[in-house]
């Protein structure tokens, strides 16, 4: 069999049913034998379209997202969706072409060491060297992606070697990575270590990170949570691994994120940690974090405990095996209920005086908050919603109560502006029977707006719900309030216009200027047939807040 | 059991481990013999901002696994941070802190030092007594290897240094651990 089409057969082999992706002279062979493969490919309009296309399809489902790309140009079009797929820790398997092995190392036309480029942002790489492995490789590929901490895994196929003629056997089982093992079981007597300190915990506080959804641990966390009154956020990742709103639930932590979630870190004496990172957007000035608490961290990569906040307590395992045996050792010491009783009444004094909160105009202007709750009340909350980055991004962790996981699809580690709209094409190939509304922003929308013609082409029926505020409004925001107002470069004018802009792409598009209107025109949108755009004026110079200024404590957060 | 009284600990008896050692560390590694294995290792410690004292890579009894000997300064970084990145390369097999006490590590040195008629002796007593050989004479220099610990090397060069040091080239570490007594 040609190496290509056993590429092909690997693929289907591991359960892929679906590839994104460009073909260029160097994958000619791949793109060859996917005209007959039982495999649906979208011809998305860019490559890096395309690999945050498979981080979509990837967060949406759980399952492996692949993206293709050629060799040169085509890969290193890829590197944005590998580094952002590294950060947020998604399961990806990305397969490049390569010039042909005589011509490596030669600069050859569309030749770059992609392999190279990639090593710091990749999980792990492949280089194919002899046409027999590629089977292999791909097998073992998406075994690392898929398991431990999940990451982007590259394939590079020289453009020779997938002609090349080798016999095909399925590899079925666990490959044998000696130097791959990652231990998914934590340890009992930190885990019984770990209770005790929670049930001897006067003011706890659980901080769930994205490391649960990908566990699917939320229903293991929501025991743990229900075994007491213990108080919960969630990092921007984990937005959904527990249900907003709860009795529990304090909002989301971090920069953005609500006084009630940062004071409680700020004054807790116990912090669980789950599948969390303690970023710098989490903890602001590292030195004044949470300068009461100790530290249980809980992580599947034991590389991430202890690394930015020592762990009092590390336990280096699967959220979805450690939280069941921490919730049984927890219930198993009785705790009495009632310690928390000041912690809570603390808290509570938070929530009152610190509601998150906005003027609303007393025009029909569409202030942007308003615009994520009529998403909320549009969506009836059960959409999966893909967002760009900035503040539209923040407003939607803010006021869009995500109930349930892998339904909020955003980069939070690398913050790639332009993410939205091809990871909503990715969700909506994955899971064709969920609504998928992209929130974009008009600074990130415009950078990858090419892809509402791979929406239209394959009649992929995503929402495009634009916040359309004319800046790109985090930087203006940064600007305007540590800058002295010094606008430099934020501007983005009145151009596109976005309705002519999404029609001339073959979408249906819509534009919306009153606040009364817009919750009616986003269900509209939503019943209406194939990809659509509703272009939302809301109010230019909004800022949102509550935030922590970069470089500062929790407790000095601002506005 | 009654409801919150026993055999809980306190939080305030909690500490962490203090992640700086103060000392050199040496890595043993054990990794696949593939292509591009040390530009991942050396691209890590870049990327992580971790500094390499010392670095050798050489083949092992078996032909499919190459060791790595690193040296890291412990006062400087993490180890347990360095040694746990380092786990997360696929191609790393295995990892050995190597303890100071069980550990014999060498490694060799030249050293091309001026040496001019009325010196020359005091340079060839140096030698003698760090077990040197010369390896090569001219009229102006003598070229010395000198194997050892890393402490003989480096007091090595200090006593030739003010004769005037031309040239120096170190391996850096390799290392093993002790058999034990019984073995």
């Amino acid at each position: 069999m040609r190496a290509a089409d056993a590429l092909c057969e690997a693929l289907k082999d591991e359960g892929v049913k679906h590839v994104f992706g460009i073909p260029g002279g160097a994958n000619l062979p791949t793109y060859d034998a996917l005209y007959d493969a039982d495999l649906t490919h979208i011809q998305v309009r860019h490559e890096q379209c395309g690999g945050h296309a498979a981080e979509g399809y990837a967060k949406a489902s759980g399952r492996v997202g692949v993206a293709l790309a050629t060799s040169g140009p085509g890969a290193t079009n890829l590197i944005t969706p590998i580094a952002d797929a590294m950060m947020d820790s998604v399961p990806t398997v990305f397969i490049t072409g390569q010039v042909r092995t005589d011509l490596i190392g030669t600069d050859g036309f569309q030749e770059a060491d992609v392999t190279g480029i990639t090593l710091p942002i990749v999980k792990h790489s492949f280089m194919v060297s002899d046409p027999r492995q590629i089977p292999e490789y791909i097998h073992e590929a998406f075994h690392i992606a898929s398991t431990g901490r999940p990451g982007p895994v590259l394939v590079d196929v020289p453009q020779d070697l997938s002609r090349a003629d080798i016999e095909y056997e399925p590899s079925t089982g666990i490959p044998d990575l000696p130097g791959y093992q990652p231990n998914t079981e934590g340890n009992i007597k930190q885990i019984r270590l770990a209770a005790k300190a929670l049930a001897n915990s006067q003011r706890p506080v659980i901080y769930a990170g994205g490391g649960v959804v990908n566990a699917n641990a939320s229903e293991e966390l929501r025991e743990l949570c229900a075994s007491d009154k213990l108080p919960v956020t969630c990092t921007v990742m984990g937005l959904g691994a527990f249900p907003a709103p709860h009795a529990q639930w304090l909002g989301m932590l971090g920069m953005h994120g609500t006084r009630s979630a940062n004071y409680a870190m700020d004054t807790a004496d116990l912090i669980v940690a789950v599948g969390a990172r303690f970023d710098d957007r989490i903890t602001g000035k590292l030195s004044e974090f949470a300068p009461r608490a100790k530290f249980v961290h809980i992580d599947i990569d034991p590389a991430e405990i202890s690394k930015n906040v020592p762990a009092h307590i590390p336990i280096v395992g699967d959220a979805k095996d450690v939280l069941p045996k921490l919730t049984r050792e927890y219930r198993a010491l009785r705790p009495d209920s009632e310690r928390l009783d000041t912690w809570w009444k603390q808290i509570a004094e938070w929530r009152e005086k610190y509601p998150l909160s906005y003027e609303d105009s007393t025009d029909s202007e569409i202030k942007p908050q308003r615009m994520i709750q009529a998403m909320y009340a549009a969506t009836g909350g059960d959409a999966i919603i893909t967002s760009d980055v900035g503040q539209h991004q923040m407003w939607a962790a803010q006021y869009y109560d995500f109930p349930e996981p892998r339904r909020w699809l955003n980069s939070g580690g690398l913050g790639t502006m332009g993410f939205g709209l091809p990871a909503a094409i990715g969700a909506k190939v994955a899971c064709p029977d969920d609504d998928v509304v992209c929130l974009a922003g008009d600074g990130s929308l415009v950078m990858v707006c090419q892809e509402l013609a791979t929406a239209a082409i394959h009649d992929i029926p995503v929402k495009i719900f634009l916040m359309n505020n004319g800046y790109m409004g985090m930087v203006r925001q940064w600007q305007e309030l540590f800058w002295d107002g010094r606008y430099s470069s934020v501007e983005m004018g009145a151009s596109p216009d976005w309705v002519k802009l999404a029609e001339a792409f073959g979408v249906t598009a819509m534009r919306a200027t009153d606040k009364n209107d817009i919750e009616d025109q986003m269900k509209t949108a939503i019943e209406t047939d194939g990809p659509v755009l509703v272009d939302v004026r809301v109010t230019k110079e909004e800022n949102c807040f509550p935030m922590i200024p970069a470089g500062a404590a929790a407790r000095d957060m601002v506005g | 059991m009654e409801a919150g009284t026993p055999d809980l600990i306190k939080l305030e008896d909690l500490e962490v481990a203090n992640r700086l050692t103060g000392r050199k560390h040496v890595l043993s590694l054990q990794v696949e013999n593939r292509a591009g294995v040390l530009a991942r290792i050396a691209g890590l410690f870049s990327r992580r901002g971790f500094n390499i004292d010392t670095l050798t890579v050489g083949p092992t009894e078996d032909p499919n696994i190459s060791r790595v000997t690193l040296t890291v300064d412990g006062a400087l970084h993490p180890i347990d941070q360095v040694t746990k990145q380092l786990h997360k390369l696929v191609n790393v097999i295995k990892i050995r802190d190597m303890e100071p006490e069980q550990t014999i590590a060498r490694e060799m040195a030249l050293f091309r030092v001026s040496a001019a008629v009325e010196n020359r002796a005091e340079i060839m007593q140096f030698a003698e007594i760090f077990r040197g050989h010369i390896l090569d004479v001219s009229r102006r220099t003598l070229t010395i290897e000198v194997t050892g610990t890393s402490d003989k090397i480096e007091a090595f060069e200090r006593m030739v240094r003010p004769h005037g040091l031309v040239e120096m080239a170190r391996t850096g570490e390799v290392a093993i651990a002790r058999s034990r007594h019984d073995a």
